[in-house]
């Protein structure tokens, strides 16, 4: 196992040797969410349920507040008629606190997408 | 104070103002059931857990108010799993407790470890796992404030057996959860629906649960009254508009009457009130209303725009806005639309053949209404009986009829009667069932004995599942598969051997007199009414038709 890890999962590497990822288009939420082991399957579930892709996660505790009892998400989604209605439905979640846009537009998944 | 966790659960609960919990213990709940005998809390025991879970669905829809149902870990929470998804979609406030292996043992396929949090994800408003005692203190208060608030809805709490012994030191009780303050409407949206109904030359209203749980049902009336309003409502809006009341036109959907359906495709402006445009109500959704501007006034912001996109959706607690718009109304006369509508009424009321007998559908349901009176509560599962009994039954008051509407649960009938009947020991529950329903949650007669609620089961046995068959007919070219029960048992033998009293309609020479001295008798009973093996409900919309193509009975007979 440990021999696994340290090899790394094989898969599919790109020209440079490692994955090729891209940052596709769209529209990035930003979320303020309770920091809890189930909040992510409350969102990720929501999504599931509703048929519709997220193509990007980005989620760290908030640094706002002490013990990291929130954290942040950002979704990148696609641009969709359904979207409004997926955000209604996001906001309904107890765990969710806040929703909105991010301004930083794609910047934190491009900067993940290096990382990739 | 020093509490263990189930000591903690049970005297929130009793802060909660719970007098009466259903459920059934097992290993990883047993803390909780240890802590439960020293309360003043009255335990019903159930026969399975989905039963427990219909039972605190009875308490919760007859007063409006949260319900307890408790499970152990593993089967215990699997079985409960039905009656939360149902609670889920008719929007029923719930708060199920469950047990679940200790901390150190999740994750590990323990015996009866199931994924409870994981599994109820889907299916509630909100979910918790417990992870120590104290955060009970935070998490029972907020589950009631949860399931009570807004829209409401089910809440699962999940909590370790480990969790249930720890003990835990605080210096204050919390605050009982109880529902926030409802969301108001902004002036001016009032002000434009003041306005549309005011130009509007054909308008309808519309009016769903959420009209009850909101307790607007006055002022719908008021509404109505005062501006000349034809009112029509979906499965669940029944009860919330008396059944006699001149503007009231019934409801609308699958099996609306004609005279309901009709007036939907030529109003100008629809009100829609704490509906959420379900299929089975609107038919083909396209088709729905296609003349109407729709004003859809809802809790729940996700709803508004959700199937049908309003001219204006608002979102606001119902009796808030009604609250709000009934001042700036002027009485308008309608005098021609109330005549069409009038017209359409006299034109295609709803038929109810056999409604003079208790041995036809139609019939059971009208003579026991006529045996019981108005302060009766209804309860009914999930078929044709579900059906005739919305067509026909005179409902007069909010909550007075409990029905399976979103989920289309069969076996919600018995149980939930019971626990309606133990939140209004005053009242007779009765409940209206099939064969196939009835069987899916029988063994509660057991509990209706045991707790001598005042429950009457009235089974309309046609030893079919009736509304499978009667789509096998219209719609599979009589190709009847599967939806015939070839052994029929004898269902009054079945509640004698449970200790309720029944009685047989087929078997008597006045069933009239027999139905009504059994409904009037004390204490649970059963009366089994065989029917016509291939009675249908009519009218009946296709599925996926618009809600004009509407089916009868007899012109369908001449047409085979």
């Amino acid at each position: 196992m440990q021999a696994q890890l340290e090899r790394g999962v094989q898969g599919n590497p790109g020209a440079s040797g490692r994955r090729q990822v891209a940052v596709p288009a769209g529209v990035v939420l930003r979320l303020l969410v309770r920091n809890h082991p189930g909040v992510m399957s409350h969102i990720c579930g929501l999504f599931a349920r509703r048929a519709f892709n997220v193509e990007g996660i980005v989620c760290l505790p908030a640094d706002d507040v002490a013990g990291g009892a929130r954290s942040v998400v950002l979704l990148l989604v696609n641009k969709d008629q359904r979207l409004e209605q997926l955000v209604r439905q996001l906001a309904k979640l107890e765990d969710v606190l806040e929703i909105g846009h991010d301004a930083g537009g794609n910047a934190a998944f491009t900067a993940v997408a290096g990382c990739l | 104070m020093k509490l263990t966790g189930a000591q903690l659960i049970t005297q929130l609960l009793e802060r909660q103002g719970i007098t009466v919990v259903a459920g059934i213990p097992g290993g990883a709940n047993l803390p909780l059931y240890d802590a439960l005998r020293d309360s003043d809390i009255r335990h019903v025991l159930a026969r399975h857990e989905q039963g427990a879970g219909f039972i605190a669905q009875g308490m919760a829809r007859v007063t409006g108010r949260p319900a307890v149902c408790l499970g152990t870990s593993g089967p215990g929470a699997t079985n409960l799993l039905t009656a939360i998804a149902d609670a889920k979609l008719d929007s029923v406030p719930l708060v199920a407790i469950t047990g679940q292996v200790p901390r150190a043992m999740i994750g590990t396929d323990a015996f009866q470890e199931i994924d409870t949090y994981g599994l109820t994800l889907p299916i509630t408003k909100h979910n918790y796992l417990v992870r120590s005692a104290a955060e009970l203190l935070e998490v029972i208060p907020e589950a009631f404030r949860i399931a009570a608030s807004g829209r409401p809805g089910p809440v699962v709490i999940d909590v370790p057996k480990d969790v249930q012994n720890e003990f835990v030191t605080f210096e204050r009780w919390p605050e009982p959860g109880r529902a926030e303050p409802q969301r108001q409407p902004a002036d001016e949206d009032i002000a434009r629906v003041a306005a549309l109904l005011g130009e509007a030359r054909r308008p309808l209203c519309l009016i769903g649960g959420g009209v009850i749980a909101a307790g607007a049902a006055t002022q719908v009336e008021l509404l109505a009254q005062k501006t000349s309003l034809p009112v029509a409502s979906t499965l669940l809006g029944l009860g919330a508009m008396p059944h006699d009341h001149p503007l009231f036109l019934g409801m609308i959907g699958m099996h609306a009457a004609r005279a309901t359906n009709l007036p939907l495709e030529e109003c100008d402006l629809l009100l829609a009130l704490g509906v959420r445009f379900d299929d089975r109500a609107t038919g083909k959704v396209a088709q729905f209303c296609p003349q109407a501007r729709i004003v859809h006034i809802d809790v729940d912001a996700s709803e508004l725009g959700k199937i049908k996109q309003p001219m204006l959706g608002i979102e606001a607690d119902v009796a808030a806005a009604l609250a709000a718009l009934l001042p700036q109304l002027r009485p308008r006369p309608r005098r021609e639309w109330i005549a069409e509508v009038a017209a359409l009424r006299a034109a295609y009321p709803l038929a109810m053949p056999g409604s003079e007998c208790p041995c036809e559908p139609y019939g059971a349901i009208r003579q026991s209404a006529a045996c019981l009176g108005n302060d009766v509560v209804v309860a009914s599962d999930v078929g044709q009986h579900q059906m005739w009994a919305a067509q026909a039954f005179p409902f007069s008051w909010p909550r007075q009829w409990l029905t399976s509407g979103g989920l289309g649960t069969m076996g919600f009938g018995l149980p939930a009667a019971i626990g309606a009947a133990l939140a209004m020991p005053e009242r007779t529950v009765v409940c209206f069932s099939g064969d196939g329903s009835l069987l899916m949650n029988i063994q509660e007669l057991a509990t209706a004995a045991e707790e001598g609620v005042n429950v009457k089961v009235v089974l309309l046995n046609n030893a079919h599942l009736g509304l499978v068959r009667q789509q096998q007919q219209l719609f599979y070219g009589g190709r009847y598969h599967a939806s015939r029960f070839h052994a029929e048992p004898d269902f009054a033998a079945i509640a004698r051997g449970f200790g309720v009293s029944a009685c047989d309609l087929g078997a008597v020479a006045e069933p009239l007199a027999v139905l009504h001295r059994a409904l009037q008798e004390p204490g649970p009973g059963l009366v089994n009414v065989p029917i016509a093996h291939d009675a249908n409900v009519y009218p009946m919309v296709p599925p996926g038709a618009a809600n004009r193509e509407m089916i009868e009975g007899a012109s369908h007979a001449s047409a085979a």
